[in-house]
């Protein structure tokens, strides 16, 4: 008996090595079209609706979903391959992203039939985007001193306060959210949150932008004023949404996304230094190569073991922790390594710009869908040590 | 959990129970545990695991081993096991029969080169051999004009200059000079000094990775009996998110080595891929061994830097092990130069290729 984790190598089938030449295929032909440039991550308009319906054309969202529901019923692999491949080409994801890993799943956990048939297929047609809310102003990390009402009403409850640093909000169809319908007991200070499905875009959901500290309005603020929601967008149990949360962590914390967020400046450092690195340019780009493989093996490995039917929140975890804060660091690095680039390489100004971003976008890595503190408490409790 | 379902492991860490087990090990000051833990290997054919029964060896996977590899990392084992492993699976490359004792391989290092002469004597000076004094017999891979060749050598031949490595374990430096081999064949096409440098790499990974896993282990365990300032010094939450920094390391380290340990039982030659995982998880694990051991060490306080505790038996061969077979940095600058050489469009497809 060990405490620790072992993560499983896992082989990718060969049918995920055939998916994977025809999602590089089509990113291929979209950035031919001038859907979007790789080598801009920064770019203004992150958002592109036609895009999002193509891939959903291609049957890549909701892809391991039951087919009655619009999915393709493939495999947690297959997913983890499609969403790499995106994420390192910098496609622009954020229209279904976040539908596809996790509004998707909990719905087809916690809602009711006729809610599935009628979101589910617009999500695998790549036609609706969801937010989450779940930070208040005066509640982050802490999810259970969220304060927001569901108010009981007549054939539902009236919503009243603020969610905070929702990303995507203003551009959301629907967001998967938790508000307070009872409070939390002596014994339980989790008790009394209920999850709920929201339809945004409608009098009483008011959405303002919010500008982060790379230029870009990604994240808002949402004020909730007596705006109802039907008894049947309620998911999971009254007050009981704590029960809930925890197996979703483990689609939303294991993914690729937690360590390829910067990875476009480590792809331009090779570029800028050319086939014959000098000693310090070689070790600093093995090293980080290492570093990165690694991480990768981890994450498909869970992937793995959510396609066996595991939980592996721990396991999740921890590569959200390492992956996170690799991410942040890799700029810093790129940059120590840059500073000896030639002059003359020819893809020096697009380092720099995007080394320029990178640094911006690095602070907010360790903080979002779960704090690296929090992520280390998790692992602890993992542990046995809480 | 279930270390393993294999009898390979099941086997081995038994004997390491009974007759290596840490603090025994520890206590006794005058190595008397060495003798019976070798016997015991050896009559249950664990250190020429690698070796297939025609070549006088116990014929095992090379998936097995590399998992008694981890296991015995998890005991900080040490005897030539793993050198022994290694001797035999490189004098099998080249059909050449083990004999029975204590074996190790050199060269030790990718600098180090070992030559041989038109009438096939072996000269060349290797560094970092791990227990060469130990050894009956040097399995060596020597380069003569015509390519590479594999060699079994009669270890009094050599001159040995002993030495220790900062986990106390020999560590020496040994000088062939026109040395005739016992046996000597060529190395098969494409086998080269890189080839058994990863190899070895992956070894050391694997072990470095078990060291982790018994490092986590006894700082939790430590971690939950120590009471500082009225309470147990787990629940000081700086103290748990040093041990959770600890878990990840370990599972780093582990999943580094066995990806690689998996990436080269299933591969059919040493391509890029293969030198990927291999490369990556010595540079990984040499990585864990100091970030890793250093919370181990901070979690344990005084205790840990004594003698008489336990934790300096992972903590510093886990250091040790990061020199043999080529260090983080000599990894590092090979895989960059790769990576370079293969371009940087490149570079995602061969990351993404397992």
């Amino acid at each position: 008996m060990t405490a620790a984790l072992r993560f499983d190598p896992i082989r990718l089938p060969e049918k995920c090595e055939q998916l994977r030449k025809e999602v590089r295929a089509f990113l291929a032909e979209e950035i031919a079209a001038g859907t979007f440039d790789p080598h801009k991550p920064n770019r203004e308009d992150t958002d592109a609706p036609e895009f999002s319906r193509r891939v959903g054309a291609k049957g890549w969202l909701g892809m391991t979903w039951p087919k009655k529901y619009g999915g393709q019923e493939r495999s947690f692999l297959e997913r983890y391959v499609v969403t790499e491949e995106m994420r390192v080409a910098n496609a622009p994801t954020r229209r279904f992203f976040v539908a596809d890993r996790q509004s998707g799943p909990v719905l087809i956990k916690y809602a009711p039939e006729h809610i599935k048939m009628d979101i589910l297929p617009r999500i695998c047609r790549g036609e609706i985007c969801f937010a989450i809310g779940m930070s208040e102003p005066n509640s982050g990390s802490d999810l259970f001193a969220a304060k927001t009402r569901a108010t009981k009403a007549d054939g539902g409850y009236l919503i009243n306060g603020t969610k905070i640093w929702t990303s995507s909000a203003h551009i959301a169809d629907y967001m998967i959210a938790i508000f307070r319908t009872s409070q939390p007991t002596k014994e339980n200070r989790r008790h009394g949150l209920t999850q709920f499905l929201v339809k945004m875009k409608q009098p009483g959901i008011q959405v303002n932008p919010i500008g982060q500290i790379t230029g870009q309005y990604e994240f808002n603020e949402v004020v909730f004023t007596d705006f109802f929601v039907p008894d049947d967008h309620v998911l999971g149990e009254v007050d009981g949404a704590w029960k809930q949360a925890t197996s979703e962590l483990a689609y939303e914390r294991s993914g690729p996304e937690r360590f390829l967020e910067t990875y476009y400046v480590l792809t331009e450092l090779v570029r800028a230094v050319g086939p014959n690195p000098d000693t310090r340019s070689a070790e600093g780009i093995g090293r980080l190569v290492a570093q990165l493989h690694t991480m990768r093996r981890m994450s498909v490995s869970v992937a793995g073991m959510l396609q066996a039917g595991k939980e592996p929140v721990v396991e999740a975890s921890i590569v959200k922790d390492i992956g996170t804060v690799w991410e942040q660091q890799l700029p810093h690095r790129v940059r120590d390594l840059a500073a000896f680039v030639e002059e003359t390489a020819t893809n020096r100004e697009t380092l720099e710009r995007q080394l320029d971003f990178a640094i911006k976008t690095a602070p907010k890595l360790t903080i979002q869908g779960g704090t690296t503190e929090v992520l280390r408490g998790i692992i602890a409790r993992g542990l046995g040590l809480r | 959990m279930a270390e393993s379902d294999n009898i390979v492991v099941e086997t081995a860490e038994k004997i390491f129970a009974d007759l290596a087990d840490p603090q025994t090990v520890n206590n006794d000051k005058k190595d008397t545990w060495q003798a019976p833990l070798w016997q015991a290997l050896s009559e249950a054919g664990l250190p020429l695991s690698w070796v297939p029964d025609d070549l006088g060896g116990s014929g095992a996977s090379l998936a097995d081993g590399f998992a008694l590899l981890n296991a015995a990392g998890r005991f900080a084992v040490a005897v030539p096991l793993a050198e022994t492993m290694l001797a035999g699976w490189l004098l099998a490359q080249a059909k050449i029969a083990s004999p029975e004792g204590e074996m190790t391989v050199l060269p030790a290092s990718p600098k180090d080169r070992i030559t041989r002469d038109a009438d096939g004597a072996l000269s060349g000076r290797a560094r970092g051999v791990p227990f060469a004094k130990a050894a009956k017999h040097f399995a060596v891979l020597a380069h003569g004009k015509d390519g590479a060749s594999i060699a079994l050598v009669d270890a009094s031949k050599g001159r040995i200059e002993t030495g220790l490595n900062v986990g106390y374990d020999h560590s020496d430096t040994v000088t062939l000079d026109k040395v005739q081999p016992l046996t000597i064949r060529s190395a098969p096409s494409g086998f080269d000094q890189t080839t058994m440098m990863l190899m070895g790499g992956v070894a050391r990974s694997l072990q470095i990775a078990g060291a982790l896993e018994s490092m986590l282990d006894i700082s939790v365990r430590y971690s939950n009996e120590r009471v500082a300032f009225e309470k147990k010094i787990s629940k000081f939450q700086a103290v748990q998110h040093n041990l959770a920094r600890l878990a990840g390391e370990s599972a780093a380290a582990l999943a580094a080595a066995t990806s690689a340990a998996d990436a080269i039982a299933n591969a059919k030659s040493f391509n890029d891929e293969v030198y990927l995982e291999a490369a990556s998880a010595k540079i990984r694990c040499a990585e864990a061994a100091e970030k890793g051991g250093a919370i181990a060490h901070q979690v344990h306080g005084a205790i840990g830097f004594t003698l008489e505790h336990i934790l300096h038996r992972y903590s510093l061969r886990a250091l040790a092990w990061r020199d043999d077979f080529g260090s983080e940095s000599h990894w590092a600058v090979e895989l960059g130069k790769l990576v370079a050489n293969r371009g940087a469009d490149e570079l995602w497809p061969l990351v993404a290729s397992r």
